[in-house]
């Protein structure tokens, strides 16, 4: 039955994905985006992976949609039709198709437990966690503790990319908010008349952001964390400068806020990392915080999950923000 | 077969039949609006009816009280997205009773 169900929800992903190669009008590939990120959420549901579709569903199908929005009203919302032969990327798309195809043969079956992935190191993360770190969700504990070397280096990109989109659209130059033009102040008007969507958002933002909270919090007993609950608070604070204005929303979280929780973050992870040094241990390794190491593993997971947090939100906000301040010109 | 499976499935095949015309309503109905009302038919009556079968399946725990909170949310969010898809057709000038005049499908 779950079978079946999967291959349903694969083959609406595949027509998902033809359909967004073929429109030409932009605003319907987002829309189609969104669903797409939303089949694949549900799929990674279906193989047991439900911290990866909870951060799909929250980025996947709610920020993303928001920020392609933000720049299809800075750009057109029409697909320029290019003139070119289409037999090249045909002949390029069917060979890797292939190679693909051929190299699935050597794939194992799924969810074999004589895998290979499943043989290296993974055994030994089931089989320690419960009497090394003490938490549930083994996943946190691989995400956070094991493995909090590749956590860093993602919060780290997620940090850089932040940066790198500020650059690029200059969001920040030093004199605070850019002015509006014309033509987003006319988009604020008409907002501020759709009553019902204000009044459920104001009705429905506590919420999302206790949600986001609960999600930060309770990473280690079910699926979430930092990643998850970043982005589901973010998400919650978009809605609400969607709703109410961007004046609004800065005058709750100011521009320099922002700034500092995407560095916040990563900086309060890699101080957990310079504190277990000083404590006598390595780099991130969060045995030595307490006498307890069981307590200092939970405890250490808790404060680097929390800089994940803070710098996903921090960096969602800023580079929404700074689509939103584009001028379009 | 206990009461309940018989009231559950009885909602979900009648949620099924709601979910199925609106879907219907929204491929064949002739402009935006009708459209919009076909599909918001499987936000409200297809969720309530779907959403209440799996209550009585799952029968008294946890997991009622996250369907019904579900339920609320969705009860919520449903109407008001299309609410604001109407409204947002409204005001950029689409005129209600009339066929679409730039229909592509």
């Amino acid at each position: 039955m779950v079978n079946l169900f999967a291959m349903f929800l694969l083959t609406m992903l595949m027509i998902t994905a033809i359909a967004i190669v073929r429109t030409r009008d932009l605003f319907v590939a987002v829309m189609l985006t969104g669903i797409f990120s939303l089949l694949m959420s549900a799929i990674f549901f279906i193989l047991d992976a439900a911290d990866v579709a909870l951060t799909e569903a929250a980025i996947g199908a709610g920020i993303t949609t928001v920020l392609f929005l933000g720049a299809l009203a800075l750009t057109a919302d029409r697909e320029r039709t290019v003139p070119y032969s289409r037999w090249l990327p045909g002949i390029v798309v069917a060979i890797t198709t292939l190679i693909v195809i051929y190299a699935t043969f050597d794939k194992p079956r799924l969810g074999d437990p004589m895998a290979p992935v499943h043989q290296h190191v993974a055994p030994w993360y089931l089989e320690k966690t419960p009497e090394l770190i003490g938490i549930p969700n083994v996943v946190t504990a691989v995400l956070g503790s094991f493995r909090g070397y590749d956590t860093m280096g993602e919060l780290i990109v997620i940090f850089t990319a932040c940066i790198g989109v500020l650059f690029l659209l200059g969001g920040t130059n030093g004199k605070g908010i850019q002015p509006r033009s014309n033509e987003s102040e006319a988009l604020d008007v008409t907002l501020s008349h759709h009553v019902i969507p204000r009044v459920v958002g104001r009705l429905l933002i506590p919420f999302i952001v206790l949600f986001g909270l609960y999600v930060q919090f309770h990473g280690e007993f079910g699926p979430g964390g930092g990643f998850q609950a970043g982005s589901i608070i973010a998400a919650g604070i978009i809605l609400y400068s969607l709703l109410e204005g961007e004046q609004l929303a800065f005058a709750a979280l100011p521009r320099w806020t922002l700034m500092a929780m995407a560095a916040g973050g990563a900086i309060l992870y890699g101080a957990v990392g310079i504190a277990g040094i000083a404590m006598g241990g390595n780099f991130l390794d969060y045995s030595v915080l307490t006498n307890d190491p069981v307590l200092g593993q939970q405890i250490g997971i808790l404060i680097i999950e929390a800089g994940v947090g803070i710098t996903v939100c921090g960096a969602l906000l800023a580079i929404f923000h700074a689509i939103n301040a584009r001028v379009r010109g | 077969m206990d009461v309940f499976d018989i009231i559950s499935w009885v909602l979900f095949v009648s949620g099924g039949a709601f979910v199925f015309i609106g879907g219907l309503g929204a491929i064949r109905l002739p402009n935006f609006y009708t459209r919009l009302h076909a599909a918001s038919l499987t936000d409200s009556m297809g969720t309530i009816l779907i959403l209440t079968a799996i209550m009585f399946q799952a029968g008294w725990s946890l997991a009622t009280l996250k369907l019904i909170t579900i339920l609320g949310f969705l009860m919520l969010t449903g109407p008001t997205a299309t609410y604001a898809l109407a409204n947002a057709a409204l005001l950029s000038g689409m005129k209600p009773g009339k066929p679409d005049p730039d229909e592509e499908s």
